[in-house]
């Protein structure tokens, strides 16, 4: 696994130099950054800054009313909880699996832990179905939850089902690493000075995992506030209950309303660029970034 | 040397596998973690093949050899065949600029082309509407001159090409970064050309890291939905890939050819899997052959 760490970055910060004309001897770099700037201008730069050109075609009151009207809200809102949750569950059971990947031996541990990787490769849109399938109330998993009278697809539950499952292998893949580099001596002289198990984790290993798994976290949270394919199928997307963001967008661009739509996607982008720009004043720090997928 | 490397690899490993947690705590946590990847990772894709085969294997059969599941398969392997080679020239070129050279803003140039991972499916093919569409800002233009973008196929492949930017350049920067211009250097002073010393330096050092991000960027090329169900306007045989198709079989109730393309997809997803984990493998190898030599030339 590649990770940009701390020494890569500071190797980045440490290569800035104040003067615009390179210093290396290499050749190449009017070519390469060339073509960098232009695919990037023309891929990147000229797409996104149409959103903010055609939003600005919105006054002021206009873009408001939409941006916060109750439909709206209510998708934010639902968007929010159900990424939030499904971030949290991934930072428990994501914490256990990168433990028991690396801290032990059982049958199947390789095969378990390329499977973990599964949700990054897998089409969301067969995510989709084959989730809503397992947990419509005659499937799989969601006739037995109904004979406890739990109804999963279709409501809120669902979605949040599916957003665990795309952000499941964040908190591993970031957490993983890290427990990997981490010398199990140390808690073990912890453990002989008479801490316990549980003291011995909380006092040695959390501290160490602590920004890591922070980061999991947020990027599994950051995943499903856009996630679209492997929900729209078990949400039910009845407006105000289980309507999240991009669908809400989806059905303004269906409705040729581009005014709209732009509206409620530059909040949405808004939220997800300062929760980047969050993270990556941490990963400054000492955290490292795992591969996205 | 070589024994001493071996021994102390070994006392690790067996101070790992024996570690001491109270065996209840080790079995539930192995337990806990093993029921929950099987709930949401093994149920789900048995549930694909379930699903695949619950109409026979005749319908199987003739469900992925229909007229417009193949043509959904062309334009997924289209997109792919498009989007990863510009990506893959992309990612060589901003690396060589990132990694090699220093210049005013690079640390932004570095954040801006993470962008299309921070922005949502759905809004980075909203943005090719807004552009191409028949009310964006080129519009007029496009319908003037009679060319097609959004609702065709170039609108899928630029959606394409958008969503998987980053993958090749963010595998290539850190480990370019990370292995220094000192043999570059040395093939330069030792008077091999700018080409050649990327070909026959540069390439072969990096190899491992072009294929990881080639392989992730492929998946994610042939796999992606939101962008390009924004952009495709789902004309059936004409502008729908894989991941769209089985969208449109789903929703006509048609469950086991739906389940059947998807199959496809998940096999496609087994692969990749397979794949990422042999380079991983091969990778470490090579780095772990490195690091012996360099210990060997310390002595």
């Amino acid at each position: 696994m590649i990770r940009f760490t701390e020494q890569t970055a500071s190797a980045a910060g440490g290569l800035m130099s104040t003067s615009l004309k390179s210093r290396s001897a290499l050749p190449g770099f009017g070519l390469a950054a060339g073509w960098t700037i232009f695919y990037l201008s023309l891929i990147v730069l000229i797409p996104v800054s149409t959103l903010f050109l055609k939003s600005a075609s919105l006054t002021w009151s206009e873009f408001w009313s939409v941006a916060t009207g109750p439909r709206a809200l209510a998708a934010y809102r639902l968007s929010l909880v159900a990424s939030l949750v499904a971030a949290l569950v991934n930072g428990v059971f994501g914490l256990v699996v990168s433990w028991i990947l690396v801290r032990y031996r059982f049958p199947f541990r390789r095969l378990v832990d390329g499977l973990v990787d599964l949700p990054f490769a897998l089409p969301t849109s067969v995510a989709g179905i084959v989730l809503t399938t397992l947990y419509a109330p005659n499937g799989w998993i969601g006739s037995q939850l109904g004979k406890l009278g739990i109804k999963v697809a279709y409501t809120p539950l669902g979605i949040t089902v599916a957003l665990i499952f795309i952000g499941l292998p964040f908190v591993v893949r970031t957490v993983q690493p890290v427990l990997q580099d981490l010398d199990p001596e140390i808690e073990e002289a912890a453990e002989s000075l008479g801490a316990n198990f549980g003291r011995a984790f909380r006092r040695v290993v959390l501290p160490e995992i602590l920004p890591a798994w922070i980061t999991g976290c947020a990027l599994a949270f950051a995943r499903g506030l856009g996630e679209y394919g492997s929900v729209v199928f078990i949400a039910g997307n009845m407006p105000m209950r289980t309507e999240i963001t991009p669908l809400l967008i989806m059905t303004k661009l269906d409705e040729f309303e581009y005014g709209q739509a732009t509206a409620i996607a530059v909040v949405f982008l808004a939220v997800a660029f300062s929760l980047m720009l969050a993270l990556n004043v941490l990963q400054r720090r000492k955290v490292a970034l795992p591969v996205l997928g | 040397m070589a024994t001493t490397v071996l021994s102390s690899a070994t006392m690790r490993a067996v101070k790992t596998a024996a570690r001491h947690d109270p065996t209840l705590v080790r079995n539930g946590l192995i337990a806990s973690g093993l029921c929950f990847v099987a709930l949401f990772l093994v149920l789900p894709l048995a549930a694909v093949f379930a699903g695949a085969l619950s109409g026979g294997a005749a319908a199987y059969w003739s469900a992925i050899r229909q007229p417009e599941a193949l043509s959904a398969v062309r334009l997924t392997l289209l997109g792919a065949l498009i989007a990863v080679p510009l990506n893959v020239v992309f990612g060589l070129a901003a690396s060589w600029c990132v990694a090699r050279f220093d210049f005013a803003g690079k640390q932004f140039l570095i954040t801006l082309i993470d962008v299309p991972f921070t922005v949502s499916p759905v809004i980075s093919g909203m943005l090719f509407v807004l552009l191409f569409g028949a009310q964006g800002l080129f519009g007029n233009w496009l319908i003037d001159h009679n060319i097609r973008i959004v609702f065709a196929v170039p609108g899928i492949v630029l959606a394409t090409i958008f969503v998987t930017f980053p993958f090749v350049a963010r595998e290539l920067i850190p480990t370019m970064l990370a292995l220094g211009s000192d043999e570059e250097q040395a093939a330069l002073t030792l008077g091999a050309g700018g080409w050649r010393t990327f070909l026959r330096i540069t390439l072969p050092n990096v190899k491992w890291s072009l294929l990881y991000g080639v392989i992730l960027c492929n998946a994610r090329a042939m796999g992606e939905f939101g962008a390009v169900s924004v952009v495709s306007g789902h004309i059936r045989g004409l502008t729908n890939t894989m991941p769209l198709y089985v969208e449109i079989l789903y929703n006509d109730y048609q469950f086991s050819s739906a389940f059947a393309v998807a199959s496809l997809l998940a096999m496609l997803a087994l692969v990749t899997l397979v794949a990422k984990s042999v380079v991983e493998w091969k990778s470490e190898r090579d780095l772990s052959a490195v690091r012996r030599q360099e210990n060997a030339d310390e002595y």
